[in-house]
């Protein structure tokens, strides 16, 4: 099974080196052949199951608590600007 | 070659609950100062999770039902991956292939119209943070504040019903009213409490199926903006069809500056969003039992106000969709009524009354009005006599009307004073003088 | 014996009585820690200063005769436990800087109970692994033979507590990661039924998977330590609310009656044949004290390593997004390999077109692997197993082959796919290394498991 390295990675948002793509298609080929052993299985007429709690309808009441201040929120970031976090220019227009 | 328009509307609503969607911080952003408002669950810090609020929900089911849509037994939350800056956990919680609601409608119409239009799904989802440009000693930026990140969203996707851009602002009216009614959301445009993204394509006339193409346009963010925004993007696909390219599959951003749209290459690329179930969620039933019970705390929906209050009080049309716009001053209205009732006084008085005067609602309660009927103090205009000696004067005083366009205010005075003449009798001066400035502008 | 050396019940009952304080105690720890930590290097991060503030403070609440679980004992958090002010790594250097602003839940209660935290332990970053070896702050070692690995991903909790460095400690366990360092290190490791313990404030792992445990020395501080962590928390929606036990009730109850599985498909080729052995005799012990041995078949057993390692993957391909340097953390450059391995894996998984095929089949394959234990548990209390197949092997044998060192999970990666608790215990030693026992139950079967194990450990102080 051959994957896409360069469109999982972008997909990813990693930014890999050359030879990192090639190392990685040749171990997930081999972990994706290994994982193939799973098609040998008639799954047909099973569910899925996603959750194994078996719980239901889990909410919580519509009531507000105190938040983080601004000085904890921003207190791991060096990049910030007036109580905002800052980032390189995003353009959203050509 | 005659083309027509294909739109189809995605609206999101951004519900007024006390905390946010998944965590309990303020949910009420507008205005605070940034980052204020955040924890690690909406701000994505390592190790928080979701926990859904319940009334937010319970409004999202609500929305459905007041759309005549079908509430599902199952439903359940979904992960939706993607990258961006205002998205703190790399994944946006939403619904995929079981929202809580499908398949319903919605009556709208216009003076000359009215269609019905198919409401595809209604399902909930948190909003991201805010991200804003900033240009500081020669350098761009973008800067980011979180305090809306998390706030509880419903979405509401359309069929591609729609033909016009006109028929689009009818709909987002009656959304917004129909919100509003139920107590939900203020769906004020403006501030970003109801947001709207169209679907556009255009398809030969005497074709059957589908534009192969559609462009997603955002960033319309008031009213005023939805026509003109719709339009210019009908003309820029109608000339491209015409020169016989075929428009991209693309998103645009509308341009509140330029008045046109441009394209938003960054967001275009078909994105991957790799959807599975959010398992930190477990997921939703509701029996038949609950959506009952549930529909029963709807309250009675504009539509069938208004058509309640024509047959009850024998009201005309205009007058009941005017007294039925905003809940509160329906059942002001019918509060009147039913004091009025034991002196006599007919609903239809009442109705001129509340429609032609320029009342306090909040200082002015319902027995004060009767009271005013029964000192004999009420004179009786008819809402609809009184369209007619508007259109009458601004028609029979061509020069007065010209003035006033040119700002000379002593030309209002004088139409105000031709109106009442024509009426015959008291009148409301400042909201004939408020008419009269919106029927000439 | 040293105090360092002391159970947490040798521990509460010597502070109550006054024999030691807390801060005697502490001291010997922090001793313990900075003899041995330079080579074993099980901690990333100690909490001098704030451990022994701490401990005085547990020592005025007991001269006042205040009680609290577990008053005054030191205990070590895996570094995926996020504790407020203080650094929490998960053992990578895209968070080598990171300073909580909040305490988990789990934290929280045991802070609540007077444990005074005096550090935070190493691991396989991101809790990816199986060896200990994949830390970007270097591996930790095996205190029974410094060229072996300790097994992972809690590795570094597993080493603190073999080695006397403090009295318990916590992990996660997503695929084995406390059973399998437990018994390559000779303690008692608990993965509890998933969703006992808040996960609320661990860093996330894979969120469908990761179950909250510990480390202690014996099975009746596991019971014990499992009371203070145990609830479900409004902070996390997957803890149902099931009523906590009274987890050390059935500790001395003996097996006799109790129906004990051995399920054939884990003692198939490819298991050590002296643990195999070793794993038979503890069997033939549990059957003469009177439980009845039942052979059981857990079919589906064989898909489970292919079906975990797409479903793990690919939550932590999602649960691994929000670390992009901008609110905290450095930039996804610095993940490592295996880190960066595995988003890959799970990102390709969900994505179009392989969804079906990866994920949604893996989702069936988990249908199939839990009712295996559902139908087994129709027949039996318990399910004795390794595990694992192999001993532990030495440093740097594995690292080169990732699907090798994936395979070692096999006999643990079917708990957490089930959802049900496992308690790995000490056996004895082959080849002076240490192997472990599972002992697996029914949701919410905790106390069961505490009762055998600790009938095992009360009858036979040395292993077989």
């Amino acid at each position: 099974m051959k994957i896409n390295v360069k469109h999982v990675a972008k997909l990813a948002n990693l930014d890999l080196k050359e030879n990192e793509f090639d190392e990685l298609e040749k171990q997930l080929s081999l972990i994706l052949s290994y994982i193939e052993n799973l098609q040998e299985l008639n799954t047909e007429d099973i569910e899925e199951t996603s959750q194994i709690t078996g719980l239901k309808n889990i909410t919580r009441e519509d009531k507000t608590e105190p938040s983080l201040s601004q000085e904890e929120v921003l207190s791991n970031t060096k990049s910030k600007e007036n109580g905002l976090f800052k980032v390189k220019a995003i353009f959203e227009e050509q | 070659m005659d083309y027509k328009p294909v739109i189809g509307l995605e609206v999101h609503v951004e519900l007024k609950t006390k905390s946010k969607m998944f965590c309990s911080c303020l949910a009420d952003y507008f205005g605070q100062k940034p980052n204020t408002h955040t924890c690690p669950v909406c701000l994505g810090l390592p190790g928080a999770l979701p926990v859904p609020n319940k009334t937010a929900i319970e409004w999202c089911l609500k929305i459905g039902l007041a759309l005549n849509c079908k509430i599902k037994n199952f439903s359940k939350f979904d992960r939706k991956n993607y990258f961006y800056p205002d998205l703190p956990k790399g994944y946006q919680i939403s619904q995929y292939d079981m929202p809580f609601s499908e398949n319903g409608d919605i009556d709208i119409k216009n003076k000359n119209w009215s269609k019905k239009i198919r409401i595809t799904r209604v399902h909930m989802e948190e909003d991201t943070g805010k991200l804003i440009h900033s240009y500081k000693s020669g350098e761009e930026s973008t800067l980011i504040d979180f305090n809306r990140s998390g706030v509880p969203l419903v979405e509401i996707v359309t069929e591609p019903d729609f033909k016009t851009a006109e028929e689009v602002v009818e709909y987002l009216k009656k959304l917004q009213q129909i919100v509003r009614y139920l107590e939900v959301s203020d769906a004020d445009m403006e501030k970003g409490e109801m947001r709207l993204e169209p679907n556009i394509s255009l398809m030969i006339i005497s074709d059957k199926s589908l534009p192969k193409y559609k462009a997603e346009i955002k960033n319309i963010n008031s009213f005023k903006f939805v026509e003109k925004a719709i339009n210019f993007e009908i003309k820029r696909q109608t000339e491209i069809l015409k020169s016989g390219k075929t428009p991209i599959q693309e998103t645009r951003g509308w341009d509140e500056k330029k008045q046109i749209t441009i394209s938003q290459r960054q967001k275009e690329e078909a994105n991957d969003y790799r959807y599975f179930p959010e398992p930190d969620i477990p997921p939703f039933k509701f029996d038949d039992k609950y959506i009952k019970e549930l529909s029963t705390q709807i309250p009675e929906l504009p539509d069938t106000k208004n058509t309640r209050f024509q047959k009850d009080y024998s009201l005309p049309y205009y007058d009941a969709e005017i007294l039925t716009r905003d809940k509160k001053i329906a059942n002001y209205f019918e509060e009147a009524v039913e004091l009025g009732l034991k002196e006599k006084i007919e609903p239809k008085r009442i109705a001129n009354f509340i429609i032609n005067r320029k009342i306090n609602f909040s200082e002015i309660e319902p027995a004060a009005i009767i009271e005013e009927f029964k000192k004999g103090k009420v004179e009786n205009v008819d809402n609809i006599e009184l369209d007619n000696i508007l259109d009458k004067v601004i028609i029979d005083n061509t020069k007065a009307v010209s003035d006033l366009k040119n700002g000379k205010q002593e030309a209002l005075m004088f139409l105000v004073g031709q109106v009442l003449r024509a009426l015959g009798k008291k009148a409301d001066v400042n909201l004939i003088r408020e008419r009269i400035e919106k029927k000439i502008k | 014996m040293k105090l360092n050396e002391l159970t947490i019940k040798q521990s509460i009952e010597g502070l109550r009585s006054k024999k030691f304080s807390s801060e005697e105690l502490t001291k010997e720890c922090l001793k313990e820690i900075k003899k041995k930590n330079v080579t074993l290097n099980a901690f990333i991060s100690v909490c001098e200063e704030e451990a022994l503030k701490q401990a005085k403070r547990a020592d005025k609440l007991i001269s006042e005769n205040q009680e609290a679980l577990l008053l005054g004992i030191p205990i070590a958090l895996k570094d995926l436990f996020l504790t407020k002010g203080i650094k929490t790594t998960a053992a990578s250097n895209v968070l080598n800087n990171y300073i909580p602003q909040y305490d988990g839940t789990v934290t929280s209660k045991l802070k609540e109970a007077g444990a005074v935290i005096i550090g935070k332990t190493n691991c396989d970053a991101w809790a990816h692994g199986s060896s200990g070896e994949n830390s970007d702050f270097g591996p930790t070692k095996n205190p029974w033979n410094e060229e072996y690995v300790p097994g992972g991903s809690s590795s570094g909790s597993a080493v603190s507590v073999a080695a006397n460095m403090c009295i318990a400690s916590t992990g996660t366990d997503t695929g084995g990661s406390i059973r399998l360092p437990a018994s390559f290190c000779n303690v008692v490791g608990l993965k509890p039924t998933y969703g006992r313990v808040s996960r609320y404030g661990i860093i996330a792992m894979a969120s469908s998977l990761d179950s909250i445990g510990h480390f202690t020395k014996t099975v009746e501080d596991s019971a014990s330590l499992l009371n203070v962590t145990a609830g479900t928390d409004p902070k996390d929606a997957t803890t149902p609310n099931v009523r906590v036990d009274e987890y050390s009730q059935d500790l001395d109850k003996g097996v006799k009656g109790l129906r004990i599985g051995i399920p054939k498909e884990y003692f198939m080729e490819g298991l050590d044949n002296k643990i195999k052995e070793k794993v038979k005799r503890v069997i033939k012990f549990y059957e003469k004290e009177g439980a009845n041995i039942v052979d059981i078949s857990l079919p589906t057993t064989k898909y489970a390593i292919a079906c975990y390692y797409i479903i793990q993957p690919s939550e932590v391909s999602s649960n691994l997004a929000r670390y992009d340097g901008i609110r905290y953390g450095n930039t996804r450059m610095e993940f490592g390999s295996e880190a960066k391995r595995r988003i890959m894996l799970g990102t390709f998984t969900l994505s179009a077109g392989y969804y079906d095929a990866y994920y949604k089949k893996a989702m069936k394959v988990r249908t199939l692997i839990k009712k295996d234990f559902d139908d087994a548990f129709k027949k039996v209390d318990a399910i004795l197993s390794p595990v694992s197949p192999t001993l532990p092997w030495k440093i740097g044998e594995k690292v080169n082959d990732p699907l090798k060192m994936y395979l070692s999970d096999i006999f643990t990666v079917t708990a957490n796919l089930s959802g049900i608790p496992g308690l790995s215990i000490p056996i004895g030693f082959i080849n002076d290394l240490p192997v472990g026992l599972q002992i697996l139950g029914p949701n919410f079967s905790e106390k069961t498991l505490f009762r055998i194990g600790n009938h095992f450990e009360r009858s036979n102080k040395n292993g077989l």
